[in-house]
């Protein structure tokens, strides 16, 4: 087993290391300069070009572009070009502010959708399931967008809630209680939005899951046993239908750095996605590839963690 | 149809099944699975039901226990009584009780059988825990008895083995040893061999009459093996197309048999005597059980037949000291031949 | 009594099977009918098709029959059913049917038009989207499934890089350099096809053996590129690319179909995994049947149900995107509308005129709603199939 772990962790380092060959190919050998160094730009004058292009080796080939900025970056010295401040920074600022949508909807997203699924399976074609059914497939289908200003619409007009942006603005000094509510409140609808969608997916997914498993063999047998139904389905099947969500926990991860563009526009939520839609209309480069780079280490992370967790929990493939 | 008395008494009869009618629908077609079946197991006796794939042996049995999965499948009409109940009648809690406590089964392919995230321990032990009341340690004791009665050597360590590291035959050991871990009066076992090697099933075998003589169950066995019936079987029911062609005990059935059906059966069987002569194959194929022939399911197939067995559904005709065969046209040529 | 010979070889008619015959497609019609919702979803597609196509012709040309560019700045914001003001407008600007459908939006223009114009483009983005990614994912798919197992060794590494680094280097005219690559590449082919038969019984030196260690096998390259894929979360890269390149609805849909197709690679690599195994392929290999013709007409059919499923629900997400994409702007340039394009023109309206974001709002939820619905429909038809067969 240690092998096998030695050997994917260095898979996936090299495939991280291609990972940032080509995420920095992509963004150079893309046509269009950076504002700050085209040409055309009247706000900046030729020497200050002259000077941009020196300062972060434009003039020179790719290969030792790449080495640069990736030293850079490992020494927490890249710097975004738009404002100069350090991406790190800027990076783990915006982060704090998605981490709070990010874990309340993915808490409600994995909090909800079992019970909603394994119910929907245990007493298939029910009225339950029919509805949770047609619930998730109008929520898969519906445009994200669209079905945020339905909310907003339907929330402002209602229940005068807040919902533009993190806090109220001129909300000043008042007491913490307070603050704490207004900061719930705006988080209300983003967060309800990233958790439907995933509740509509998921759900659905555990459905069928159990459905597949109840069909087996082995259920069979339990109830030939004597086994109560409570036990057959939330002792025995639930068991085994549960085993491909564990290694889906590993893939939460690179959540973490997704944010969805959409959404945070909507709500002026300054998140991560926002950050990277800008940098990618700004052309600001070291932003954009840290970013890059930090969602690939996420996504490889979440992997190993999932062959890790399924190698822990299924007993077939450990020995 | 007629509704044979047996000539014993009531109270050697352990449980019995009376015109039990499955059919399972799916769209349009509804599948007469099971059409009007009757059987019994008596006390200590090991009864086998013979018949080929899709003759509705399993699902016979599986009704005994109300496994049948309901959306399809629908049990129509019938009685099994046990112990002065009727099966179909009890509620799902009482039913519960009765499975694996008093009637306990053991199925055909024992890997998907075993659930594959808990070990042999935990499974024989949850058998043992859900009807009686033991300790911990009584429990343990009792999970290694079971798997030395089944023949499984070293079973301290193999409580804490998972279905995957056992091969085939142990594997079925295991199965049959959750079956008896609350000594049932009855075990049905659905062809428990035929997904094992040759060898394995002679021990398997074994194991099942060493079981029935210490502990004075009874077997009801499903197979379509005629070599297994001849060897543990007390009394047989040859199934055909969802009913009971012929029944009798074994020496009556293999040196005496009275239908069709049966016969062709045996004639096909190959032997030494058969040598360098052609084998005989009954002809046509079993019907799908949702388009059944009118009449005898069997007369295409029949080289006796008589047009009246395109129209009339036969009646068993019985030939005395237990022994019945569903098919008038041999009853009635019956004192010509031999 | 036992069975003599004479009654044995006596021929006797068997009656015909009484079962009626299905064949595979009548089986799957009568499972796929009994879903009540996946005929709705597949009636809807349709209707969804020919409003498409009518949609093209009627609002393309120069003299349209509903005309989706045309600016009336009179007419602004008018709710869907209104008549049109007809003193105000020259004769030329006046609706067909003289009559707003579906209002107009914050340009004076006819929404009922770009919604038909719209429609064209959600169909073949989606289309042409999901077809690349399929075909890619086929492809790749395919070949990490059957040839899995065969290696790669460290001359055909050696010899691609030179290739593509040569024809590189040549592009960017560092000819000499570039050129010696190819020659050299050239040349090493040349010497390997010419020794192939002859060193069959010499020793092979020891530079022949290095070259010919198997450096990956065809299966983890396959996965590894999907894995770098996939390190890029899908909507930046889509946003990225579409940002960079210039706007066109060419673009997007090579876009989309270039980012989706890791899915499909994973379902058609399974599935050929597991059908590898089987009895039929050996049977085939026996008969002698080479190994594209066993790819293609033997397996592919069987791998082909969740390839479909996925295609129908790709096809739904492809038109989420794209709504998505022009709702942030990226989508397809204007004047061309899209459903996205009127979605986003009405966020600024949307307590004044509601019908701006509701009228394509609801119309896209419905058509991705019908396309999921049949994809499930035909997920479940295709399945029960499937497990019969085991």
């Amino acid at each position: 087993m240690l092998s096998f772990i030695g050997r994917s962790f260095v898979q996936k380092i090299i495939t991280l290391f291609f990972v940032s060959i080509v995420s920095f190919l992509i963004i150079h050998l893309a046509p269009g300069k950076p504002s700050q160094v085209d040409p055309m730009n009247p706000k900046f004058t030729p020497e200050m070009v002259e000077r941009f292009r020196k300062e972060f080796h434009l003039d020179k080939p790719l290969y030792v572009q790449y080495v640069y900025f990736y030293q850079d970056l490992f020494t927490g010295k890249t710097v975004s070009w738009k404002d100069n401040q350090s991406v790190l920074k800027k990076i783990w600022e915006r982060f704090l502010n998605s981490l709070p949508l990010f874990i309340v909807g993915t808490l409600l997203t994995w909090t909800l959708s079992f019970p909603v699924g394994i119910r929907s399976a245990i007493f298939r074609k029910g009225i339950f399931d029919r509805t949770a059914t047609f619930l998730s497939y109008l929520l898969i289908s519906i445009p994200g967008f669209f079905f945020a200003y339905v909310l907003i619409i339907f929330v402002v007009t209602r229940f005068h809630v807040p919902v533009i942006g993190m806090v109220t603005f001129g909300i000043g000094d008042a007491s913490i209680p307070y603050i704490l509510m207004d900061r719930i409140w705006h988080m209300l609808l983003p967060s309800v939005l990233v958790a439907t969608g995933g509740i509509a997916v998921l759900s659905r997914y555990v459905r069928s899951q159990m459905l597949e498993v109840e069909g087996q063999d082995y259920i069979r047998t339990a109830r030939a046993k004597g086994l109560p139904p409570e036990q057959v389905h939330y002792k025995h099947a639930l068991r085994n239908a549960l085993l491909p969500f564990v290694t889906m926990f590993g893939l939460i991860l690179p959540g973490l750095i997704g944010g969805s563009v959409i959404i945070e526009s909507i709500f002026s939520w300054p998140g991560m996605g926002r950050m990277a839609y800008e940098a990618i209309l700004a052309r600001d480069y070291p932003i954009i590839l840290t970013v890059n780079f930090v969602s690939a280490v996420l996504v490889l992370a979440g992997t190993f963690i999932s062959d890790l967790l399924y190698l822990i929990v299924d007993p077939r493939i450990r020995l | 149809m007629t509704q044979d008395k047996q000539p014993m008494a009531d109270d050697n009869r352990l449980i019995s099944v009376q015109d039990l009618k499955v059919y399972f629908r799916s769209g349009h077609a509804c599948a007469r699975a099971v059409d009007g079946v009757s059987f019994e197991v008596r006390k200590k006796e090991t009864v086998c039901i013979v018949g080929e794939s899709g003759c509705g042996k399993t699902v016979s049995a599986l009704s005994i226990l109300g496994l049948v999965t309901t959306p399809p499948g629908e049990i129509i009409d019938g009685r099994i009584v046990f112990a002065g109940q009727n099966l179909l009648e009890l509620s799902e809690k009482e039913m519960q009780k009765i499975r694996g406590n008093h009637i306990a089964m053991v199925f055909q392919e024992p890997l998907t059988s075993l659930n594959p995230v808990f070990t042999i321990g935990d499974q024989i032990s949850e058998a043992v825990r859900i009807h009686k009341k033991i300790g911990a340690e009584s429990l343990r004791e009792k999970c290694i008895r079971l798997l030395k009665d089944v023949g499984i050597p070293a079973p301290e360590q193999r409580l804490e083995d998972y279905p995957h590291q056992l091969s085939g035959g142990q594997r079925q050991r295991v199965m049959i040893a959750m079956a008896l871990a609350c000594d049932p009066d009855l075990i049905i076992a659905d062809e428990p061999t035929t997904a094992l090697d040759v060898t394995v099933q002679a021990q398997i075998l074994e194991l099942f009459g060493a079981i029935q003589k210490k502990q004075s169950m009874s077997i009801l066995y499903i197979t379509h093996d005629l070599g297994v019936v001849a060897a543990i079987a007390d009394r047989v029911y040859v199934m055909y197309a969802g009913m009971i062609a012929e029944q009798g005990n074994t020496e009556q059935i293999f040196r005496n048999a009275r239908h069709p059906y049966t016969q062709g059966l045996l004639a096909s069987l190959p032997s030494l005597s058969k040598r360098g002569k052609r084998l005989y194959s009954i002809p046509g194929s079993v019907p799908n059980p949702a388009y059944k022939p009118a009449g005898c399911p069997f007369h295409p197939r029949c080289p006796h037949k008589a047009p009246s067995c395109s129209t009339e559904y036969p009646k068993m005709c019985d030939y005395g000291q237990g022994h019945l065969a569903r098919c008038p046209i041999l009853f009635q040529d019956k004192g010509h031949h031999t | 009594m036992t069975l003599n010979e004479t009654t044995v070889t006596k021929d006797f008619h068997v009656e015909e099977p009484l079962a009626p015959k299905q064949t595979r497609l009548e089986e799957f019609w009568l499972l796929f009918g009994q879903n009540r919702l996946a005929i709705m979803g597949l009636l809807i597609f349709i209707l969804f098709f020919c409003c498409a196509i009518a949609g093209l012709f009627l609002t393309s040309g120069s003299k349209p029959i509903f005309d989706p560019s045309l600016i009336r700045l009179e007419e602004k914001l008018r709710p869907p059913f209104s008549k049109p003001n007809l003193d105000l407008l020259e004769p030329n600007q006046v609706p067909t049917l003289n009559f707003y459908l579906m209002g107009t939006d914050d340009l004076g223009r006819d929404v009922f038009a770009r919604m038909l114009q719209g429609a064209w483009v959600s169909l073949t983005v989606g289309f042409v989207a999901v077809g690349i990614s399929v075909l890619i994912g086929i492809f790749m798919g395919g070949i990490a499934g059957y040839f899995g197992q065969h290696y790669i060794k460290i001359d055909h590494i050696l010899w691609t890089l030179f290739l593509v680094s040569g024809t590189g280097l040549v592009l960017l005219d560092v000819t000499l350099s570039g050129a010696a690559l190819l020659l050299l590449c050239l040349a090493y082919i040349v010497y390997v096809v010419l020794t192939r038969h002859r060193s069959r019984k010499k020793a092979h030196s020891s530079w022949r053996a290095m070259l010919h260690t198997n450096a990956v096998s065809v299966d983890t390259l396959i996965m590894r590129i999907v894995d770098i894929m996939l390190c890029f979360p899908s909507f930046f890269l889509i946003l990225t690319v579409v940002a960079i390149l210039p706007a066109s609805i060419y673009n997007i849909m090579i876009v989309i179909g270039l980012t989706s197709w890791m899915g499909t690679t994973r379902f058609v690599r399974a599935e050929f995994l597991s059908l590898r195994e089987q009895d039929f392929v050996a049977a085939a290999k026996a008969l002698g049947i080479g190994n594209f013709r066993i790819i293609f007409r033997h397996m592919m059919p069987n791998a082909v149900a969740p390839v479909l499923v996925s295609a129908t629900i790709g096809i739904a997400s492809a038109i989420l995107t794209e709504a998505g994409l022009s709702f942030l702007g990226f989508g397809v340039p204007p004047p061309n509308a899209t459903w996205g394009n009127i979605l986003s023109g009405g966020k600024n309206f949307i307590f004044d005129a509601p019908w701006l974001t509701f009228i394509p709002g609801i119309t896209i939820l419905i058509v991705v709603l019908s396309f999921n619905l049949f994809g499930e429909g035909l997920r479940d038809a295709l399945n029960p199939k499937l497990r019969e067969r085991h």
